[in-house]
C-alpha cells in the first residue's frame, strides 16, 4: 500500500509541476498508476466494484486536480472506471448465465451501462431498450454465439447483485481484479500502440502528389506522414512553424530526414499558402463530445483558412485524447497561460517593466495561450485508431468508451 | 578524485563507449546535487515587519518566499537542501516541517539552525565545519524567485573545472537594464558594473555600490584580457555554483561575512590564491531576488504576469489552494464572496475564504486568504496578507499590509505605507507616506553596519513567541489601565488604533521612495531628472577631451604659453575652474579631506575643464591665500603668520603640482595678481610671503629669479613687486654666486 500511495503522489506532484507533457505520455501515465493501484487495493467481501469505483474516482479526482488542463488523465480515469463496471457486469452476467438463475429482472434504473459482449444480440436488443440507450455500434457487430437468453441485472455499485455473486463469491474476488488489471493492461496497449494505429490509415488518406499542411509539432502527424512515405507515396508538406514554441522546426527536421519534401512557412503566412494545399492534417490535445478539438494556439486560424479553400481539415487524435465532456461544461478548463518568456527575451523588455516609476501598475501585458479551440464545423474528418469518424459522431464513439456516471468526477470535489 | 573527474567526463561526452560496470562506478560516485539555502537576510530592509516573522516566511503572492526558492530547486534537480536558519530558525523550521517538503521522494531538506550567525559568512563556515557538502552545490537565499533551469549551468561550471580547478564559481546573471532617470534597476538596487570578458566570461570587476558614477579598472586587467566588456545592463540573480573550495575560503578567511562585498570583491582583489569567478548569463528564464520593497513589488508583479511560469498562482506548485485565472490576470481561489456591486481590476489575486463588500474596487493588488473587506474601498497595488479586515470606505495606495491588520472605517494609507502584523489603525486616521507602522517600539539606532533581522532578546524587545496574545491584552489594556507608551501607541494611529509609527533616521529618509512598494512619485522623478540632466552637461563639456590623458597635456602646456592671448571662453573656462577649486580646497579644510583626495578631486576637475597642471597650482596657489586671508588678521603681520600656517599645512599639496620651474613661476605670476587686483591685503607683504615660500622648499631660488629676470624688461607698473622684492632677489644673487 505504502509504495502505492508514494507513486501516486510522486505522479502528483510532477502533473502538478508540469513535469509530463503530452497527453500520450501523460495517459500512458495515468494508466499505469491507476493499475499499480487497483492491483495494491483490498476489496470487501460484498460490492466489490462499487468499493473499486470509489477508490479509483478518489484517486481521480486528486489525479485531474493536479493538472486539469490536461483532459487526458480524467480521459484514463473515466475509462479505468468504465472498465471496471463493465467487467463487474460481464461477471455478474457470467454468474448468472452459469447458474440458471432467474433472479434478475428487466427493473433496472441505472443508465449508461455498456451491454456485455457475452449476451446474443437479441438479449442486448431487449435490455438495451429497457434502458434507454441506442445499442452501441461496436456491440451490435460483435456476433459472439451465446444462447443464454437471460437478462441480466445490471447495476454497478447496486447491493443487489451481492445475493447473486454469493455463490461464488471467492472466485469472483479474484476474477474482478484480475479482469479490470487485464483491461487496463489492454488500454495501455492501446495508448502505446495509438500512432501505429492512425499510422496505418495513412495511405488511405494521402495521395499521390499532394500538398499537406500541418501546424507545430505533433508525435501522431509525423508518423502518420512517415507511414505515407514508407508506402511510397510521394507528396510535399508545408509546415508552419508554430510559434511561439516553433515546434514546426523540429517537425521539419524529422521529415527531412525521413526523406520528405517539406517547406517550412511562417504562421502568419498560412492563409497565403493554403490554396496550394490538398489537405491539411493536424494533431488535437483534446477532442470533445461535440466534435470540438483543442489543439495548439494557430489552429483555429488554420482550420478558418482551410474551410475558406474548401480544403479538408484532419485531425488525428489517439484514442485517450476523447474526452467525454462538452467545451462548455465548467469543469473544462479550456486553456492554459503559459509563461511571457516564451514570446520576449525578459532582459530585453526589463525596462518596459520597472513599476518603479509612473502608475506602478504594469503597461506591458504578454499573453501566451497554449491551446485553440476549433469548433466541429471547421473539421471535415477525425482520424482515430478505430478509423475515420465525422464531427458528429464523436458523441457516438465516447458513449462506447465511457459511461454516463462517470462523466462527472470533478464536482464532488469542488462541492 | 582524479577516477571520479574522468568518470563525469565520460558521462559528459556521451557515455556511449562507457562500459557498463564503468557506468555503474560513476553511478556510485555519483554526487547528489545540493544546495545551501540561506534563510536570513542578515538585513534589515524588511523591518518592522522581520522582527516578528523572518523574511523568508513573508507571503509572495500567497505564498511563503522560501516555498518558491524550494519548488525551483526541486524541479531543477537539486537533491539535498540545507536550509540555514538565524533569525526566527524556530519559525523557519516549523514552517518546513509543516510544508510538504520533508515528505518529498528525491528531495530532502535539511534545516541547520544557528543564534549566533551575523551573516553570510557565518553561516558558510558552520556549514563547512558540518562536512555535509560533498561536491558542487547550488547557494541562494530563501528569496529567490526562478524557473530557470540549472543543467546549463551546473554543466558549464563543471566543464569550466575541469579544464581549471580554480574556477571555484559560477554566478547567475540576467540582463536587465537599469532605469535612465533613477538609475536603480526594477528591484530597487543600486546600478551595479561588472566587467567580463566576452571570450570566456570571466568576471573580473564588481561593484554595486559606486557613488560618483565613476568605475576605476585595474590596468592589468587591460593586459591581460583581450577584450573587456563592462557591463551596467545586467542583474546579479543571487545564484551561485560553487565548489567546495568556496567554503574553505570563507573558512580562511574569518571576516568575510558578505557573500558580494566581502567574498566576491575579496577573490576578485586576492591573485594569490588565483581563484576565478565566471558568470552564466540566462536568456528568457527568470530569476530575481527580493532584496527590498521595491523588489517585493517588482516580482510579485512579474509572478502575476506569468514570468515565473510554472510558478505561478494557478499552478498548485506546492500546497497552495487552487486558484482559477481569469480574464485579463484575474486569479480567484474557489471560495470568494464578491459583492455583485465589488469590482476586481485585472492583475489580481484573491486568496480563498475573502470577502468583498459593496462597491469596493480593487486593482492591481493581491489579496491574501480569510480577509473581510468591507463596502466603498479602494484599493491600488496593495498587497494585503491573510485575515486581514479593512472596514467601509477605506483608501488604500501601494501599501503592505500584514496578517492581522484592522483597519477601521474612514483611513486613508498613502504610498507607500507598511502596517505590520495585527496594527490597528483608528477611524478616520490618513497614515502619512512611506510611514511603518508597528507594535514594536523602534529601536535605538544602532551603529554597526551588521544588524541582524531579527529582534535580539538583549535589546528589550518582546520575543516573537510571546507574541501571540499581545494584541488582546493591548487592546483590553487599552481600556483598564493604559500604560504610558500604550497611551502613545494608541494615540499614533488614531483613536482606538494600536501600534507605534517609526521614524524614519535622517539619513534613510532620502532614500525612503527608493525601496518602498509605492512608484516613484513624479515630483521626484523630475528632480532626479533634472540633476541627471545637469550631469549630461558636464558630460557633454567632457566630450571634447582628447581621449588620452598624455596627449592632453601637451596640447595644454603648448595652450598655456600664450595663455593670455586667449579667447574669453577660455578666460570663463579658467575662472570657473578657479572657482571649483577653491570650493573643493575650501571643503578640505572643513571636512579634513586627506591630500590625496584633495589632488584626485583636483585632477578631475582639471582634466573636465581642459587646463594644464599650472593652472592647477595656481589656482590651488590663489585658494589657499584666500583662505588666509578669509581667517581674522588684525595686522598685516598676523596675515603673513596665516598664510604661513596654512602653506605649511598643504606643502605636499601645493609642491604635487609644483614639478617644474615653470610652474612655480606661474604661482608667483598668479601672486603678483592677486595682490593687484583680488587680495590688496597681500601687496604689503608680497616680499615676505615670497621668502615664505622659498623657506618653504616650495619655490626655488632659480623660479624666483627667471620672474625678475622676465620682469626686466616689462612697464614700469609690472614692476612694482619686482621692486619690492629687488633686496631679496640681490640676496639670492649673491648666495648663488658664492655658492658657485
Amino acid at each position: 500500500m505504502p509504495d502505492v500511495h508514494a507513486l501516486v503522489n510522486d505522479f502528483l506532484i510532477k502533473l502538478k509541476r508540469r513535469k509530463i507533457e503530452g497527453s500520450k505520455a501523460t495517459a500512458k501515465v495515468t494508466a499505469e498508476v491507476l493499475r499499480s493501484f487497483i492491483s495494491q487495493q483490498r476489496l470487501p467481501n460484498t460490492n466489490q466494484a462499487g468499493a473499486l469505483i470509489d477508490a479509483v474516482k478518489a484517486v481521480g479526482e486528486q489525479l485531474i486536480a493536479a493538472n486539469p488542463v490536461e483532459l487526458a488523465v480524467g480521459n484514463v480515469v473515466r475509462r479505468v472506471l468504465h472498465i471496471i463496471r463493465e467487467e463487474d457486469l460481464s461477471l455478474t452476467a457470467a454468474a448468472i448465465g452459469g447458474l440458471s438463475l432467474s433472479a434478475g429482472s428487466d427493473d433496472e434504473d441505472d443508465v449508461g451501462h455498456d451491454e456485455h459482449p457475452a449476451l446474443s444480440a437479441a438479449a442486448v436488443a431487449a435490455a438495451a431498450r429497457s434502458t434507454l440507450r441506442p445499442p452501441s455500434l461496436q456491440t451490435l457487430l460483435e456476433d459472439v454465439p451465446h444462447t443464454a437468453a437471460v437478462p441480466h441485472t445490471s447495476s454497478s455499485g447496486g447491493d443487489s447483485e451481492g445475493k447473486s455473486k454469493s455463490a461464488d463469491k471467492n472466485s469472483s474476488t479474484k476474477r474482478l481484479k484480475h479482469n479490470v488489471i487485464e483491461a487496463v493492461n489492454e488500454l495501455i496497449q492501446d495508448i502505446v500502440t495509438c500512432h501505429e494505429q492512425i499510422a496505418e490509415q495513412a495511405v488511405e488518406h494521402i495521395h499521390q502528389n499532394e500538398v499537406i499542411l500541418t501546424l507545430g509539432s505533433s508525435r501522431t502527424v509525423v508518423e502518420f506522414l512517415c507511414a505515407a512515405k514508407e508506402k511510397k507515396r510521394s507528396f510535399r508538406v508545408f509546415v508552419a512553424e508554430g510559434a511561439p514554441r516553433y515546434q514546426g522546426h523540429t517537425l521539419a527536421k524529422e521529415l527531412v530526414t525521413r526523406g520528405l519534401q517539406t517547406t517550412v512557412i511562417t504562421d502568419s503566412a498560412v492563409f497565403a499558402m493554403i490554396s496550394r494545399v490538398n489537405m491539411v492534417i493536424v494533431g488535437a490535445h483534446a477532442v470533445m463530445a461535440n466534435g470540438g478539438v483543442i489543439a495548439p494556439v494557430g489552429l483555429n486560424m488554420v482550420a478558418l483558412a482551410a474551410q475558406r479553400h474548401a480544403v479538408p481539415f484532419v485531425v488525428l487524435a489517439g484514442i485517450h485524447k476523447l474526452c467525454p465532456l462538452y467545451p462548455h461544461n465548467p469543469e473544462v478548463l479550456l486553456n492554459e497561460l503559459r509563461s511571457p518568456s516564451e514570446l520576449l527575451d525578459f532582459g530585453e523588455f526589463s525596462d518596459c517593466l520597472d513599476f518603479g516609476s509612473g502608475s506602478g501598475s504594469p503597461i506591458l501585458h504578454v499573453v501566451n495561450p497554449a491551446f485553440d479551440y476549433v469548433p466541429p464545423n471547421l473539421v471535415s474528418l477525425f482520424i482515430t485508431d478505430t478509423g475515420g469518424h465525422n464531427p458528429s459522431y464523436m458523441y457516438r464513439l465516447i458513449a462506447d468508451y465511457y459511461s454516463a456516471n462517470d462523466l462527472v468526477l470533478q464536482r464532488r470535489s469542488a462541492s | 578524485m582524479v577516477a571520479k573527474q574522468s568518470g563525469r567526463n565520460r558521462g559528459g561526452g556521451g557515455g556511449g563507449t562507457a562500459a557498463a560496470t564503468e557506468v555503474s562506478v560513476e553511478e556510485l560516485a555519483r554526487v547528489p546535487l545540493q544546495a545551501i539555502l540561506l534563510a536570513d537576510s542578515f538585513a534589515t530592509k524588511f523591518h518592522p515587519i522581520t522582527l516578528e516573522r523572518p523574511k523568508v516566511l513573508l507571503p509572495l503572492v500567497n505564498v511563503p518566499m522560501i516555498d518558491y526558492t524550494l519548488a525551483w530547486l526541486e524541479s531543477a534537480g537539486v537533491e539535498e537542501v540545507f536550509v540555514f536558519c538565524c533569525a526566527h530558525a524556530k519559525q523557519v523550521a516549523e514552517h518546513l516541517e509543516n510544508s510538504q517538503w520533508f515528505a518529498q521522494p528525491n528531495f530532502s531538506v535539511t534545516a541547520i539552525e544557528s543564534n549566533n550567525a551575523v551573516g553570510a559568512g557565518d553561516a558558510l563556515r558552520l556549514i563547512y565545519e558540518q562536512n555535509v557538502i560533498r561536491g558542487d552545490f547550488v547557494l541562494v537565499s530563501g528569496d529567490t524567485v526562478s524557473n530557470m533551469s540549472l543543467a546549463e549551468a551546473l554543466g558549464e561550471h563543471k566543464e569550466r573545472r575541469r579544464k581549471d580547478s580554480n574556477a571555484i564559481m559560477t554566478m547567475v546573471i540576467t540582463q536587465s537594464k537599469t532605469s535612465p532617470t533613477t538609475r536603480q534597476s526594477r528591484l530597487g538596487t543600486d546600478e551595479l558594473f561588472m566587467a567580463i570578458d566576452p571570450d570566456t566570461k570571466q568576471l573580473l570587476y564588481y561593484e554595486d555600490k559606486s557613488d560618483k558614477g565613476t568605475v576605476s579598472l585595474d590596468k592589468t586587467l587591460l593586459s591581460d584580457h583581450p577584450s573587456i566588456y563592462l557591463h551596467n545592463d545586467k542583474q546579479d540573480c543571487y545564484i551561485d555554483i560553487c565548489s567546495p573550495e568556496v567554503l574553505s575560503t570563507f573558512a580562511d578567511n574569518f571576516d568575510y561575512q558578505h557573500l558580494r562585498r566581502h567574498f566576491l570583491k575579496g577573490l576578485l582583489d586576492d591573485d594569490i590564491m588565483g581563484y576565478k569567478i565566471f558568470t552564466h548569463e540566462i536568456q528568457s528564464n527568470y530569476a530575481a531576488r527580493i532584496d527590498n520593497f521595491r523588489s517585493y513589488d517588482t516580482v510579485s508583479k512579474d509572478i502575476i504576469q506569468r514570468w515565473t511560469y510554472p510558478l505561478v498562482p494557478d499552478v498548485q506548485f506546492f500546497g497552495n489552494s487552487s486558484t482559477k485565472l481569469d480574464r485579463q490576470g484575474m486569479y480567484r481561489a474557489s471560495v470568494v464572496g464578491q459583492s455583485r456591486s465589488a469590482q476586481v481590476g485585472p492583475f489580481t489575486v484573491i486568496g480563498s475564504g475573502t470577502t468583498i463588500g459593496s462597491q469596493s474596487q480593487i486593482s492591481n493588488s493581491v489579496v491574501g486568504e480569510g480577509c473581510k473587506i468591507g463596502a466603498n474601498v479602494s484599493i491600488e497595488g496593495c498587497y494585503i496578507w491573510h485575515n486581514v479586515t479593512i472596514e467601509d470606505g477605506c483608501q488604500l495606495k501601494h501599501a503592505i499590509v500584514c496578517d492581522g491588520v484592522v483597519i477601521k472605517s474612514g483611513v486613508i494609507l498613502e504610498p507607500g505605507v507598511v502596517l505590520s502584523y495585527k496594527v490597528v489603525v483608528g477611524q478616520q486616521f490618513i497614515v502619512p507616506a512611506y510611514s511603518k507602522v508597528s507594535l514594536y517600539q523602534q529601536p535605538i539606532k544602532q551603529d554597526s553596519d551588521e544588524e541582524l533581522e531579527y529582534a535580539d532578546s538583549s535589546t528589550g524587545f518582546m520575543d516573537a513567541s510571546s507574541l501571540s496574545g499581545l494584541p488582546d491584552k493591548l487592546k483590553e489594556e487599552s481600556t483598564i489601565q493604559l500604560s504610558e507608551s500604550q497611551l502613545q501607541a494608541a494615540s499614533e494611529v488614531g483613536s482606538g488604533g494600536v501600534g507605534f509609527i517609526w521614524s524614519t533616521s535622517e539619513g534613510s529618509h532620502e532614500e525612503e521612495w527608493r525601496h518602498s512598494v509605492a512608484p516613484i512619485p513624479p515630483a521626484k522623478l523630475l528632480e532626479i531628472m533634472h540633476t541627471s540632466n545637469n550631469e549630461l552637461e558636464v558630460v557633454q563639456q567632457d566630450g571634447n577631451l582628447p581621449p588620452s590623458g598624455e596627449l592632453e597635456r601637451d596640447s595644454v602646456t603648448a595652450n598655456s604659453n600664450d595663455y593670455d592671448d586667449d579667447d574669453v571662453d577660455v578666460k570663463d573656462d579658467y575662472e570657473f575652474f578657479e572657482n571649483e577649486v577653491e570650493a573643493t580646497f575650501k571643503r578640505a579644510l572643513e571636512e579634513n579631506i586627506k591630500e590625496d583626495d584633495v589632488i584626485l578631486e583636483v585632477n578631475s576637475l582639471r582634466l573636465s575643464y581642459n587646463l594644464a597642471t599650472a593652472d592647477c597650482s595656481g589656482a590651488l596657489f590663489y585658494s589657499m591665500m584666500k583662505s588666509a586671508l578669509s581667517a581674522p588678521h588684525p595686522s598685516p603681520s598676523d596675515l603673513v603668520k596665516n598664510a604661513a600656517t596654512v602653506i605649511t599645512k598643504w606643502k605636499k599639496l601645493l609642491k604635487y603640482y609644483l614639478p617644474s620651474i615653470d610652474e612655480e613661476i606661474e604661482v608667483i605670476l598668479k601672486f603678483e595678481e592677486m595682490c593687484l587686483e583680488s587680495a590688496k591685503e597681500y601687496s604689503t607683504v608680497f616680499v615676505q610671503i615670497l621668502h615664505l615660500l622659498y623657506d618653504k622648499d616650495i619655490i626655488q631660488e632659480e623660479a624666483i629669479l627667471n620672474w625678475a629676470s622676465e620682469k626686466e624688461g616689462a612697464d614700469e607698473t609690472d614692476k612694482l613687486f619686482v621692486k619690492q622684492a629687488e633686496k631679496f632677489i640681490q640676496w639670492l644673487n649673491e648666495a648663488s654666486e658664492e655658492e658657485d
